[in-house]
C-alpha cells in the first residue's frame, strides 16, 4: 500500500470531529454514524485502490501470456508435430534394421556354402598331394574348382552388393540425429516457457521477442530433415528428382 | 583424385567415404565442418568438395562462400549432401557456385550420376 497511504492528515482531522462529536452529549447518532462512516470510507478507498491495481496486474499478466502465440503454437502445432517426428524416427531406425537383418539372413548362408566348398576342396586337394585320388575324382574335382571359381565369385558379388546396402541403411543415423535434436530444442523450449509460466505469478511477464523478429526468423532457418507428410512449407523439394528439376530450370 | 568430404555426422562421412570407394576414389579425407574443412582445403591440393549444409560452428553454404571467395579455391567442384530440401536454400546453393546438390536420403546410385555429371562439364 505504498503507493496510496492513508490520507494521515484527513484522517485526524474526521477523528477530531469525532471526538468533538462524542464529547458533545446532545451528538445524534445519525451524526455520529456519519462521522464515522467518513474514517471508514477513508480507509476504503486505499484499500479499493490498491485491489483495483491487484486486478488489473493479475489480468495484464494473463493476457499477455495468451498473447504470446508461440506458446498456444507449441501446443497446438510443434508437440503433435515433434511426435510425428519422432514416430518417423522409429520407422526409420526400424527400416534400417530390417534392412540390415535381411542381407545378414540372405548372406549368412551364402559364405557358410563358400566356407563348405572351399573345405571340401581343400580335402580333395589334400589328396590328391597323397596320391589317393583316382582319375575319375581328379576329373570330378577339376569340375568342382571349375565351379568353385565361378561360384564364388557370384557369390561375392552377392556378398559386396549386401554390404552396401548395409552402408546405405546408415544413413538413418545422420537423419534421425537431427530430427532428434529438433525434439530436444523443443524440449528445452517448453522448459523456458513453463519457467516464464511460474515467474508471471509474481511479475508481469514480457515477451522477450517481437512476432516480427520470429516471423524473420523463420523465414530463413533451415528445416531439416523432411518427414514424409509433413513438409513444413509448400516449397519443399520432395526428392531428388524435383531438386534435379529446380537445377535444371537454373540452368544446371 | 583427392576428395574432402564434410559432414558433422561421422557416420554419414562413413557413407560418403564407402561409396566413393566403390566408384573408385580412393583418396579421401574428412572434416566435421567448415572450420576445420577450409583450412584443409587451403593446405592440401583436394580435386573435389562434397560437403553437408547444416553443420554447427561453420555451415556447408559458408564453406561455399568462402571456397568461391578464395583465389586458389574459387574453382574447385563442390557437390551438396544435404538434408535441406527447401526451394530456397537449392536457389541460394546454386547462387553461391554449388556444382551439384543431393538431398539425403539418396542412394548410392543418385551420387555416382551427380559426380559423373559433375566431372562431365567440366571436361567438356
Amino acid at each position: 500500500m505504498e503507493n496510496n497511504p492513508l490520507d494521515k492528515q484527513a484522517l485526524l482531522e474526521k477523528a477530531r470531529s469525532l471526538v468533538s462529536l462524542l464529547e458533545n452529549d446532545d451528538v445524534s447518532d445519525q451524526d455520529l454514524d456519519t462521522s464515522l462512516d467518513e474514517i471508514m470510507s477513508l480507509r476504503d478507498a486505499s484499500l479499493f485502490h490498491e485491489l483495483g491495481k491487484m486486478t488489473r496486474e493479475i489480468h495484464d499478466s494473463i493476457m499477455n501470456f495468451r498473447m504470446d502465440s508461440r506458446i498456444s503454437d507449441l501446443a497446438e502445432t510443434d508437440i503433435p508435430d515433434a511426435k510425428d517426428r519422432l514416430e518417423y524416427v522409429i520407422t526409420m531406425t526400424e527400416n534400417a534394421a530390417n534392412t540390415v537383418l535381411t542381407v545378414v539372413e540372405k548372406g549368412s548362408p551364402v559364405a557358410e556354402r563358400l566356407s563348405e566348398q572351399a573345405r571340401h576342396l581343400a580335402e580333395q586337394w589334400a589328396r590328391f598331394r597323397n596320391r589317393e585320388l583316382s582319375a575319375d575324382e581328379l576329373r570330378e574335382m577339376g569340375q568342382e574348382v571349375e565351379g568353385f571359381f565361378s561360384e564364388s565369385e557370384s557369390m561375392m558379388t552377392e556378398l559386396l552388393s549386401g554390404f552396401t546396402e548395409v552402408l546405405m541403411a546408415q544413413d538413418f543415423q545422420d537423419l534421425t540425429g537431427q530430427i532428434i535434436r529438433r525434439v530436444i530444442n523443443l524440449v528445452d523450449e517448453i522448459e523456458g516457457n513453463l519457467v516464464e509460466l511460474i515467474k508471471i505469478q509474481g511479475e508481469h511477464y514480457i515477451p522477450e521477442e517481437t512476432k516480427a523478429e520470429e516471423q524473420n526468423k523463420e523465414k530463413t532457418k533451415l528445416e531439416g530433415p523432411q518427414v514424409p507428410g509433413k513438409e513444413t512449407s509448400d516449397d519443399v523439394m520432395k526428392g531428388q528428382d524435383d531438386v534435379d528439376d529446380l537445377l535444371a530450370s537454373l540452368g544446371f | 583424385m583427392k576428395i574432402l568430404i564434410v559432414d558433422d555426422f561421422s557416420t554419414m562421412r562413413r557413407i560418403i567415404k564407402n561409396l566413393l570407394r566403390d566408384l573408385g576414389f580412393n583418396n579421401t579425407d574428412e572434416a566435421d565442418d567448415g572450420n576445420t574443412g577450409l583450412p584443409k582445403l587451403q593446405s592440401g591440393n583436394y580435386d573435389f568438395l562434397v560437403t553437408d549444409w547444416n553443420m554447427p560452428g561453420m555451415t556447408g553454404i559458408d564453406l561455399l562462400r568462402a571456397v568461391r571467395a578464395d583465389d586458389k579455391l574459387k574453382d574447385l567442384p563442390v557437390l551438396m549432401v544435404t538434408a535441406e530440401a527447401k526451394k530456397e536454400q537449392i536457389v541460394m546453393a546454386a547462387q553461391e557456385g554449388v556444382n551439384g546438390y543431393i538431398v539425403k536420403p539418396f542412394t548410392a546410385q543418385t551420387l555416382k550420376e551427380k559426380i559423373d555429371k559433375i566431372f562431365e562439364r567440366i571436361e567438356g
